[in-house]
């Protein structure tokens, strides 16, 4: 197929392959698109930039046939768009996801909709021919796919079973599903979430030799730099609404920050490293994995007062035995650990709430509050023992209320009271939650599991602040994070943890994101001093 | 121990497994569909119970056997059709669904019964199923009388094996039917109705049992009464575990508990001397419960099952 727009050509020269316009959608109250136009051309890839809740990923579910909208139309090219011939645009009937696929939309959820325990193969052809013929055209199917895989350079082994994948190449797998289904128009929902940066690269070079073949993609993020990276033009939705919409070369990341966010960001600004005295202390520890995730295998590492240091590492690599050995669940089974001076021999979770350890969990709804119990009950439940707060073990609900209150106002968790209950809460909110209970005890170490995922830019603004405003106070703070933009703004330093492995400590101002990428994926720094990790 | 050789050479003890165990293919085959696209169907014990009551009645009443045989595999696929609707669009819990579908279905089909018949004493009898002729294979030494003088039910249950692993294994369907209950939003964005899938499954599945039940009014015991289906639908539900959600093993699992059945039947009569008749009994039950353990420790479960499907949310 030749390339109808070939690269550097005005993009207004290709068809209109898709149209949007006006398009509302309600949830009850709440306005989740309101007249929202969007249109696409051949070959282009334009994205769709907002906040948690902007409204982008209910605009792609309409699009898609999973939602109806309330009003609005869409259209969609006529296959005749793939010859390269001018096409007239036709009206896709709302909430059909097989009418999309028909019009050749495709999509890749945030979420994969893979089967793990079935092939690559069986994933891909599924629904793709009809159900009550007798049998299956694999071998026509394998074909298809293998000149496909050539032309994209999505290589997959299409006889593994989901499961033995790696997530890039799960993802490989959901763009091939769209591929074979011949899209025209492939809407990717915060398609790097789960990628390394190598792995990010890859996606976007697939992404931009198919658009050179004629593909219009629409790739929705709330990442900037990504955003920056690969688009050739920018929407921004903003509640709902459609804020802005602009060439990618004439944006940059404050221009495209505040039209998301609808005011201007603080920038946090990290202090100059100025450790104190140790906080954290590992020696050689050895902890198992859960459910056969990695363990933790002959860890060191120490942590001061007044620093942060950063767990970089793809999920799985540890990170859980980590977190719960510094959160007093788990027992080491060899090695020591030093909290505060003292070697911790039998650690507890009262032990090590007591010290003055916050703990930020992974998973907010799951260990972070307990989901159905109202916000006060949330706030104070490592405080149940105070004094103020209980007297003979009954709950002082006059003093409660007055704190829960005190700290609602003090940290801006938007709520109508602190009777709310807390799954009711957004992700933010409920984050800034768990933030105040930690912060209010002035905890000498915090350990911060990935404090912002999920989180949109204003909250991940607060959250980034809150934690520097602490180590400023003298808190050493271990975080564990798979955002590597994150983890290089916050940290003084940056360890790695692949397959239970930790590294050394590095100083954040001697790395840089390739770098921590290759470590994650098993290269050691040494490897790359000596000039880069080999093909082998 | 010569007694126990004695036993598994016979062509009668092999014949008497087979029999036993064609209920128990249809029950398990129906379970494993439904449970591989993704629902639990604990109405197979009231569904076996309904189809056999209903089946035999047609037959009763002046139908033709396999008119009998269909109005069973109807009957149990409108109690299907009830399961499925309340399961999956609706999302109820599939085991208490599924409790309340068994004692609906055996409770109707009492009560119809009674309705129908309310002055006789002793189960009216039908005119059964009777063994095909199959030529000479029929008059082979051994195998003949163990393997090819059945019912055609036996027969059709053997076959119903062959053409679920090949739907399964070989169509488009089937591979719409396994991602089902494996991960149903694959299948959503693949453009094909999960509800639609679902409720499939479980009324295709909910009239192989009733054809179960069926087989025990029309083939084995040409009568109907009450309690005969006696647990049957419970050992299935174990048996698709026994198998791992496979047709092939699902065939293995029926006959070989149909053996341990037949054998201690055999057993009673040789050697009851001072032994409680019920251990014999339990044997089965017994045996079924080692190999499960054995065979199953690592079976993998549909990854959906028992687990509704919302559209939209993830």
């Amino acid at each position: 197929m030749s390339a109808h727009a070939p690269p550097g050509s005005t993009p207004a020269a290709a068809p209109e392959v898709l149209r949007l316009t006006g398009i509302t959608k309600r949830f009850g109250d709440l306005v989740a698109n309101e007249e929202i136009g969007l249109s696409l051309r051949r070959g282009e890839i334009v994205a769709l930039l907002g906040e948690n809740g902007a409204g982008k990923t209910t605009l792609m579910n309409i699009l898609f046939g999973h939602y109806v909208a309330d009003s609005g139309d869409i259209q969609v090219a006529a296959h005749a768009g793939q010859t390269g011939k001018p096409s007239t645009l036709r009206a896709l009937p709302p909430g059909s996801p097989q009418a999309a696929l028909e019009a050749g939309i495709g999509m890749v959820h945030q979420h994969f909709t893979l089967a793990d325990n079935m092939t690559a193969l069986d994933n891909i052809v599924l629904g793709t021919q009809p159900l009550w013929r007798p049998w299956q055209a694999r071998a026509a199917a394998r074909r298809k796919l293998d000149a496909l895989m050539r032309r994209s350079g999505l290589t997959v082994d299409l006889d593994a079973r989901v499961v033995a994948l790696t997530v890039g190449e799960r993802q490989r797998v959901e763009i091939l599903k769209a591929l074979f289904r011949d899209a025209r128009i492939l809407i990717l929902d915060e398609p790097t979430a789960v990628l390394t940066p190598q792995e990010v690269d890859g996606l976007f070079e697939v992404l931009r030799a198919l658009a050179a073949e004629g593909l219009a993609v629409v790739f929705i993020s709330h990442k900037l730099n990504e955003v920056l990276a690969v688009s050739e033009r920018v929407v921004v939705l903003r509640q709902g609404r459609k804020v802005a919409e602009m060439p990618t070369a004439g944006a940059n990341r404050r221009s495209l920050a505040e039209a998301m966010v609808g005011r201007e960001l603080p920038e946090n600004q990290r202090p100059p490293h100025n450790p104190g005295a140790p906080v954290v202390r590992l020696e050689g520890i050895e902890a198992p994995g859960e459910l056969g995730r990695a363990g933790l295998h002959n860890a060191s590492l120490t942590l001061h007062s007044g620093e942060i240091v950063g767990i970089a590492g793809v999920s799985g690599n540890g990170q859980a035995a980590l977190s719960a050995l510094l959160s007093g669940l788990a027992r080491p089974t060899a090695g020591h650990l030093f909290l505060l001076g003292e070697e911790i021999s039998h650690p507890s979770v009262r032990g090590f709430v007591d010290a003055g350890v916050g703990r930020i969990p992974e998973d907010r709804h799951r260990d972070g509050v307990v989901d159905d119990m109202e916000v006060w009950e949330n706030l104070i439940i490592e405080d149940l023992r105070d004094p103020d707060l209980q007297s003979a073990g009954f709950i002082r609900k006059d003093k409660v209320m007055a704190r829960a209150d005190a700290l609602i106002a003090e940290n801006d968790i938007r709520c109508p009271g602190p009777e709310t209950r807390t799954r009711l809460l957004s992700g933010g909110n409920m984050q800034k939650l768990i933030l105040a209970r930690v912060l209010e005890r002035h905890p000498r170490f915090i350990l911060a599991n990935q404090p912002t995922r999920g989180l949109d830019i204003g909250a991940v603004t607060y959250v980034h602040g809150r934690l520097l405003q602490a180590c400023a106070e003298g808190a050493g703070i271990l975080l564990i994070s798979e955002d590597l933009d994150e983890l290089l703004t916050l940290s003084d330093r940056v360890a790695v943890l692949y397959r239970g492995q930790l590294s050394q400590a590095m100083a954040t101002a001697e790395l840089d994101i390739r770098g921590l990428g290759l470590m994650m994926a098993g290269h050691s720094a040494a490897e790359q001093d000596a000039g880069g990790p080999h093909a082998s | 121990m010569a007694e126990i050789l004695d036993i598994l050479i016979s062509a009668s003890f092999w014949a008497a497994a087979l029999r036993i165990a064609t209920p128990l293919i249809f029950g398990v085959l129906g379970e494993l569909i439904c449970e591989r696209a993704g629902v639990l169907n604990l109405g197979i014990e009231g569904i076996f119970t309904a189809g056999a009551m209903s089946g035999w009645m047609a037959v009763y009443l002046g139908a033709d056997l396999w008119t009998g045989l269909l109005i069973a595999a109807l009957v149990g696929a409108a109690f299907g059709l009830l399961h499925g609707s309340l399961t999956v669009p609706l999302g109820l819990s599939q085991h208490v669904t599924g409790i309340g579908i068994t004692l609906l279905a055996t409770s109707l089909a009492y009560f119809t019964y009674r309705m129908t018949l309310p002055d006789v004493t002793s189960p009216p009898r039908i005119e059964p199923f009777q063994p095909v002729d199959l030529g000479f294979l029929s008059e082979l030494p051994f195998l003949g009388p163990a393997l090819f003088q059945h019912t055609p039910l036996t027969y059709l249950a053997l076959a119903l094996v062959a053409v679920t692993a090949y739907v399964f294994y070989r169509t488009p369907l089937g591979l719409a039917l396994r991602t089902v209950g494996e991960n149903p939003a694959a299948v959503e964005a693949q453009g094909i109705s999960v509800y639609g899938l679902r409720i499939g499954a479980v009324m295709a599945g909910s009239a192989l049992m009733a054809m179960g039940g069926a087989f025990l009014t029309m083939s084995a015991f040409n009568a109907f009464f009450f309690e005969m289906v006696n647990g049957r639908g419970w050992i299935c539900i174990a048996l698709v575990v026994f198998a791992s959600w496979r047709p092939g093993k699902a065939l293995l699992g029926a006959i070989l508990f149909g053996a341990f059945d037949a054998f201690q039947l055999r057993l009673q009569q040789e050697i009851a001397v001072d032994i409680p008749y019920q251990i014999f009994l339990m044997m089965p039950y017994v045996l079924s419960i080692l190999a499960l353990v054995v065979m199953s420790r690592r079976a993998a479960y549909p990854k959906a099952l028992m687990i509704p499907y919302r559209k939209g949310e993830r």
